[in-house]
């Protein structure tokens, strides 16, 4: 009877972990089907590389909405890992017990709190300071809806995820590791430089990577800032609009429009390849540093 | 050269918040001797040893009164500039800590650091190094490999030649042979005897054939208190405190 449990057990968790596989699979199938019909009309070059979007005469170019989706990323990207890990040092090496111990929580429920809030924020800060400070400041005219204002919540949403991981990272590197470089007479920061980050380094891009795996997907905070103008962008102070915004703004009313549907499924299945591809990326970095670190 | 003392302890307290680690210490280390400190688990002998070197001030909750006095200046008082403490002394730990380099990065970090830039003298002093802690032989051809790819052994030497780098004056070793196997521990206290014709050797063990085979002189810690101290060959054979004399014959550890 035991043995019997045991067996079953097995089978079942087994079964479980074959799931979130199964899932990947299914989505990316699911988005492929739903998205053949409009696959049949068009080239797919035609969709993933043209700029005219313009549905009601059948114009479906995706190439907007993917550059806005990159662009919004890598400046979020840019500006939240070094600040993230700079942070990150200060609270593992540097700051006393009682400021670690309260910024922790601090950090955390930064991570937790709802995008929309972040959006809200964002329309009523960050938008008027990008539209009235920094374009005037680079000499360009801007509304505030832009690359940059959806980039600046971007950071600031993902920068919780890549401190927690790394201070964790950090956490890990045993602290006779810290002593051995400190007895040879090195200072704290050279100490951090050439052992805590090498060491560390491979969590610090696994810390990263998941940033960026966030940053990629984030749809709303970024749709309320960002302007949501099918245009590809030619500076930070435009306005752009990446595929997750693109697909929560146009899902209700896109059976009224022929092959409207397909191309937003379409959308959604690039968004998909694209973080993937990144994921994939990463790892592969990831097992490389991994070797040199050791 | 004898009768000169590189390093005296002074009346030195260390306590981990409320708990006093150390009771008043007084030693005073010979120099180009072993000086072997013994006693039991959690006696306070890895405490000692790191106040040597403020190792402790990384420590959270920790305060240390009383002198380490070394060349003459008291290595607590105020303005004394900590790397430069740390430089006259090379560390061996408990278990070997290679940093996360190259085998030739993990000897040269120490002099680079201190402004050693030249190639060539860098070259020089990591292949001088290496020989003196028995590792060149072993190593020569795979200078650019992680370290962390040698044997425990190899690693322990390695952190030795890493030490000796930086030209110390003083060799500190934390039960520097505990995570080895028989023949590397062997290989690492005939490295330490060695040595002690240059430098400075403090070692702390609680294995006591260890200390009967290195020790020139011995310092007994129990409980935070320094017991007993004298040249090794005196205290093995005569000890004056029971409390000595129960732990040479093995009645407590």
């Amino acid at each position: 009877m035991r043995l019997l449990k045991d067996a079953f057990g097995r089978r079942v968790m087994g079964f479980v972990t074959l799931i979130p596989g199964l899932l990947v699979l299914l989505i990316v199938i699911g988005l492929f089907l739903k998205s053949k019909t409009i696959l049949g009309v068009e080239p797919l070059s035609r969709l993933l590389f043209s700029s005219a979007w313009h549905p009601i005469k059948g114009q479906f170019g995706l190439l907007p909405f993917i550059t806005g989706t990159v662009w919004v990323t890598v400046t979020a990207l840019v500006l939240a890992v070094p600040v993230s890990i700079l942070a990150a040092i200060y609270l593992s090496e540097y700051a006393p017990r009682w400021v670690r111990e309260a910024a922790k929580p601090m950090v955390d429920l930064l991570a937790g709190l709802p995008s929309v809030v972040y959006g809200v924020w964002g329309v009523i800060l960050v938008v008027p300071f990008v539209g009235n400070v920094l374009a005037p400041f680079a000499g360009v005219y801007s509304s505030g809806y832009s690359i940059l204002a959806g980039g600046i919540v971007l950071a600031i949403m993902t920068f919780p995820t890549i401190i927690h991981v790394t201070l964790e990272v950090f956490s890990t590197v045993p602290q006779a590791l810290r002593d051995a470089s400190l007895s040879l007479g090195a200072t704290k920061w050279e100490t951090t430089r050439h052992v805590v980050l090498r060491k560390g380094a491979p969590g610090i891009l696994a810390a990263s990577v998941l940033g960026f795996s966030r940053a990629f997907g984030e749809t709303m905070a970024v749709l309320m800032v960002v302007g949501n103008v099918p245009i590809v962008p030619r500076s930070l102070f435009d306005p752009g609009y990446p595929l997750p915004a693109l697909i929560a703004n146009n899902y209700g009313e896109m059976m009224s429009i022929p092959r409207y549907d397909a191309a937003l499924m379409m959308a959604a299945l690039v968004l998909m390849v694209i973080v993937l591809f990144f994921n994939v990326l990463a790892r592969q970095i990831l097992v490389r540093v991994e070797r040199g670190v050791r | 050269m004898n009768g000169e003392t590189p390093i005296s302890i002074r009346n030195l307290s260390v306590y981990y918040g409320d708990l006093q680690v150390l009771r008043d210490v007084n030693l005073d280390i010979p120099a180009r001797k072993i000086t072997v400190i013994i006693g039991p688990s959690g006696c306070g002998k890895t405490t000692l040893l790191k106040s040597l070197n403020r190792l402790l001030d990384n420590a959270e909750g920790v305060r240390v009164r009383g002198q380490v006095v070394l060349d003459g200046e008291n290595i607590y008082a105020p303005r004394t500039e900590v790397t430069r403490i740390r430089k006259k002394m090379g560390l061996l730990s408990q278990k070997p800590q290679v940093l996360p380099m190259s085998i030739y990065g993990n000897v040269a970090y120490g002099p680079s650091i201190h402004g050693l830039r030249s190639k060539k003298d860098l070259d020089q002093r990591v292949e001088h190094y290496l020989r003196v802690a028995g590792l060149w032989d072993e190593v020569k051809d795979r200078l650019r490999e992680p370290a962390s790819l040698l044997s425990v052994g190899q690693q322990q030497r390695l952190c030795l030649a890493r030490g000796l780098a930086v030209e110390p004056e003083i060799i500190l070793g934390d039960e520097p042979t505990s995570a080895l196997d028989p023949q590397s521990s062997q290989n690492v206290e005939r490295r330490l005897l060695e040595l002690k014709q240059d430098y400075t050797v403090v070692v702390v063990t609680h294995i006591l054939r260890q200390a009967r085979r290195i020790a020139d002189y011995l310092a007994f810690l129990y409980l935070g208190e320094l017991v007993e101290h004298g040249p090794a060959a005196d205290l093995f054979a005569n000890p004056k405190d029971p409390r000595t004399r129960a732990y040479l014959t093995g009645e407590i550890s």
